[in-house]
C-alpha cells in the first residue's frame, strides 16, 4: 500500500473563501445546509449552523461515534426530516422533498449497513439503479416494445460499470452471494447507474477486506475524475488523509472544524478530542510491521503511548 | 373401499370453480406476498369484496353479470386504496394487522342483520346467477371426459374462470419480467435501498396492492359466479388456505400459485373421501366418519408448518434462493 501512496493524486485546493473555519464559505458549493437541527426526544443529534460542501471535490465527514454523521446524511437525503433548518442542493431547496425525488435530482447515497438486494441478481441490482426507465411505469411495462431498447442500453452500461468494479463475473449471481466488500462495491456501482452529481458514501470502508481497500479508494478517486462530487463518512483516518480534499469534523451534532486534511489533522483540538492522541502515528509503526522503521523507534513510540496512558489513569484516580 | 370413486372425485377437483377461484386468489397473493413482500392477511376480505360486490350489484342494482363483475373489481380497487393509504408508509407488519382486521370487520358487516336486505346477513345471497347463465353460449348437453364431466350450467363458470385465470397469470408474467417487476422485487428486498435509487416506493407498493387485490377479488367472483355468496366462506382460515397454496406452489413464482391450488384441492378431496372411507372400513376405529372428514383441516395446518420450515421456496421456487435466506 505504501508504494501506491508514493504517487498520490493532486488534491483539489482553493475550495474555500476566507479562513478555513467551521461554516466557511466555499467558492462553488454544491450542497448548503443552514441551521439544520434534529432532536430525538431530549437529545440533539444534529445541530449544524452552516456548512457548504464544495463541488467537484472529495469531502470527508469525520467525527467520533454518535457525532450525528449518519443522521446528518439521512437529513440531507430526505430519509429523515429535521426539526428546523434549510438545506439546498445546487441551489434548489430540499426541504420537504421525499427521498426518491432527492435521488432523482442527482444526489445518491449508500448506506452504512450495505443494502444489496439479496435475491436479485447483481445485474438486476445494477439495472435498478438507472433512472427514468420507461418500463418502470405500470402500463408501459406491459409492452416490451416500449422499454426493450432502453433496457438493453442500460444493461450494456451496467456491464461496463461491473467490469470497472471487477464484478462482471458475478453478474448472474444473487447479490446475497457476494462478500461484504463486494457488496460495498456493488452498492457504489449501483449508485453510479443513476449518473449522480453528488455521491454520499456512508462508511464505504467499514468491514471491507484490506485487499479491497485500495481498489475502493481508487474508485472513489475515479468518481472525482469523472466530475462527480463525493461526500463520505469515514473512521479510517488514513483513507481520509489519502483521498479527501476537504475535511469536515462533527462532534455532538455540531461542525467543530473544517479544512484541508493535513491542517485539520494537525489541529491539536481535533486530534485530542476526536481522533485519539496518536492518530498521526501509523499502527504499523507501533507494531513494528512497517518496513523502514527500526525496532528502537517503534519501542520508543510504544513506550510513549503507554506512559501517557498510565499518566491519564493516574490523573483519573486522583480526581 | 371404493378406490375408483375416491380417485375420480380427487381428479375431478383439478378443474372446478373452487380450484380456479383459489388459484386466482393465490396468484393475487403471490403478487402481494411473493413479489412485493406485502404481508396481506386479508385475502378473505378481498375475496368477499369480489363475491359480494358481484352479488349485490346484480340483486340490488339489477346490473347484468359482466357489469356486476366490473363493479366488484372496482370495489376491490377502492378496498385496496383504503387499506394501503394509511399503512403502506409504515413498516410491513402494520399492513398484516390492518388487513386481517379489515377482513374481519367486513365479514362481520356482511353477517350483521342491520344490512339484511342488502347482504342477506347469515343466509348470504343467492339466486343471482340468472343473468350469468342467460349469457351461457353452450347449448344444453353433457361435456367433458373421464372424471371431468360438466353440463352446460357447470361448464360456463369454469370456462369464464379459466379465462380469467389465464389472463391474470399472463398479466402478472408480463409485469414481472419488466423493469416494473424488478423494482417491485427490489422493494421486497429492501425498500430504503430502492428509495435511495430514486423510485417512488409508496406508489409501487400501492400499485402492487391494487393489482393483487383485483386478482384476489376476481377469485371471489369466480367462486360465486354460478352459486351463492355466504359470509361463512370468507373467514380467516380461508386466508390461511390461500397462504398454504401460495407457499406450496412457490410464492415468488408466476405459475406456482396455480399449481399449488390444484395440488391443494386434489389433496383436500382425496383426504375428505379417503378418511371417512377408512373409518367405514374399520381402519380408524377411534373416530367417527364425521371427525375423519375434519382431520384434513388439521393436516392443512401441519402441512403449512412443514412447508414453511422445510421448503419455504415452494415446489416451483428456486432452491438457490433459500441458501441466502437469513
Amino acid at each position: 500500500m505504501s508504494s501506491d501512496a508514493a504517487v498520490p493524486r493532486a488534491k483539489s485546493t482553493g475550495l474555500h473563501q476566507g479562513e478555513a473555519a467551521p461554516g466557511c464559505a466555499k467558492v462553488d458549493p454544491i450542497l448548503v445546509a443552514d441551521g439544520v437541527r434534529r432532536t430525538f426526544g431530549g437529545m440533539t443529534a444534529v445541530d449544524v449552523e452552516h456548512v457548504e460542501i464544495p463541488r467537484g471535490a472529495i469531502t470527508a465527514l469525520i467525527g467520533p461515534n454518535g457525532a450525528g454523521k449518519t443522521t446528518f446524511f439521512n437529513l440531507l437525503t430526505g430519509f429523515d426530516t429535521p426539526d428546523a433548518g434549510t438545506w439546498s442542493f445546487e441551489g434548489r431547496s430540499l426541504a420537504g422533498v421525499p427521498a426518491y425525488k432527492v435521488a432523482r435530482m442527482g444526489l445518491v447515497r449508500t448506506f452504512q449497513l450495505t443494502k444489496a438486494l439479496g435475491l436479485l441478481t447483481v445485474l438486476e441490482n445494477m439495472k435498478l439503479g438507472a433512472t427514468g426507465q420507461r418500463g418502470e411505469r405500470f402500463f408501459p411495462s406491459l409492452l416490451p416494445s416500449i422499454w426493450r431498447g432502453q433496457d438493453d442500453s442500460i444493461e450494456e452500461r451496467a456491464h461496463e460499470l461491473l467490469a470497472r468494479f471487477k464484478l462482471d463475473t458475478k453478474a448472474a449471481d444473487y447479490a446475497a452471494s457476494l462478500s461484504g466488500g463486494q457488496r460495498k462495491l456493488l452498492e457504489m456501482a449501483r449508485a453510479l447507474m443513476s449518473e449522480p452529481k453528488l455521491v454520499m458514501l456512508d462508511e464505504p470502508m467499514a468491514g471491507v477486506n484490506p485487499a479491497l481497500t485500495q481498489s475502493l479508494l481508487d474508485h472513489i478517486l475515479g468518481l472525482k475524475d469523472q466530475g462527480m462530487t463525493v461526500l463520505f463518512v469515514e473512521h479510517d483516518m488514513h483513507m481520509v488523509r489519502h483521498i479527501a480534499d476537504w475535511v469536515v469534523v462533527m462532534a455532538e451534532g455540531k461542525i467543530v472544524a473544517e479544512g484541508d486534511p493535513s491542517s485539520v489533522m494537525a489541529d491539536p483540538a481535533v486530534i485530542d478530542a476526536y481522533l485519539g492522541a496518536h492518530q498521526d502515528v501509523d499502527l504499523g509503526v507501533v507494531t513494528g510491521r512497517v518496513a523502514g522503521t527500526s525496532p528502537q523507534q517503534a519501542d520508543a513510540v510504544r513506550d510513549q503511548i503507554e506512559a501517557e496512558a498510565l499518566e491519564e489513569l493516574e490523573q483519573e484516580e486522583n480526581r | 373401499m371404493d378406490w375408483s370413486q375416491i380417485l375420480n372425485q380427487s381428479a375431478s377437483s383439478i378443474i372446478s370453480t373452487t380450484t380456479i377461484a383459489y388459484a386466482l386468489a393465490a396468484v393475487g397473493l403471490g403478487v402481494h406476498f411473493g413479489q412485493a413482500g406485502l404481508l396481506n392477511m386479508g385475502v378473505a376480505g378481498f375475496m368477499a369484496v369480489g363475491a359480494y360486490g358481484y352479488a349485490i350489484s346484480i340483486l340490488s342494482f339489477g346490473f347484468p353479470w359482466w357489469l356486476a363483475a366490473l363493479t366488484a373489481l372496482f370495489a376491490s380497487v377502492v378496498f385496496a386504496l383504503i387499506l394501503g393509504i394509511p399503512t403502506l408508509r409504515l413498516r410491513g407488519d402494520y399492513l398484516a394487522i390492518v388487513t386481517i382486521a379489515a377482513a374481519e370487520v367486513l365479514r362481520l358487516l356482511l353477517l350483521t342483520v342491520a344490512f339484511d336486505d342488502v347482504t342477506g346477513s347469515a343466509d348470504g345471497l343467492f339466486g343471482f346467477s340468472g343473468s350469468f347463465q342467460d349469457s351461457n353460449p353452450f347449448p344444453d348437453g353433457e361435456y367433458g371426459f373421464g372424471p371431468w364431466q360438466f353440463n352446460e350450467t357447470t361448464l360456463w363458470p369454469v370456462v369464464v374462470g379459466v379465462f380469467l385465470l389465464a389472463l391474470s397469470v399472463l398479466l402478472v408474467w408480463a409485469l414481472m419480467r419488466s423493469p416494473w417487476g424488478r423494482v417491485l422485487r427490489g422493494i421486497r428486498e429492501d425498500e430504503d435501498a430502492v428509495r435511495a435509487l430514486g423510485k417512488n416506493v409508496f406508489a409501487y407498493k400501492m400499485q402492487a396492492l391494487v393489482l393483487g387485490g383485483v386478482i384476489i377479488a376476481a377469485g371471489g367472483i369466480v367462486y360465486t359466479l354460478g352459486s351463492n355468496a355466504s359470509p361463512g366462506v370468507y373467514v380467516t382460515s380461508l386466508t390461511f388456505f390461500v397462504y398454504t397454496i401460495v407457499l406450496l406452489g412457490g410464492a415468488a413464482t408466476i405459475f406456482g400459485p396455480v399449481l399449488g391450488s390444484v395440488l391443494f384441492w386434489v389433496l383436500q378431496y382425496f383426504l375428505s373421501n379417503l378418511m371417512p372411507a377408512l373409518v367405514d372400513a374399520g381402519v380408524l376405529p377411534f373416530m367417527t366418519a364425521n371427525q375423519a372428514g375434519m382431520v384434513r383441516f388439521i393436516l392443512v395446518g401441519v402441512g403449512l408448518m412443514l412447508l414453511v420450515v422445510f421448503m419455504p421456496q415452494g415446489i416451483m421456487g428456486n432452491k438457490k434462493e433459500m441458501t441466502f435466506v437469513k
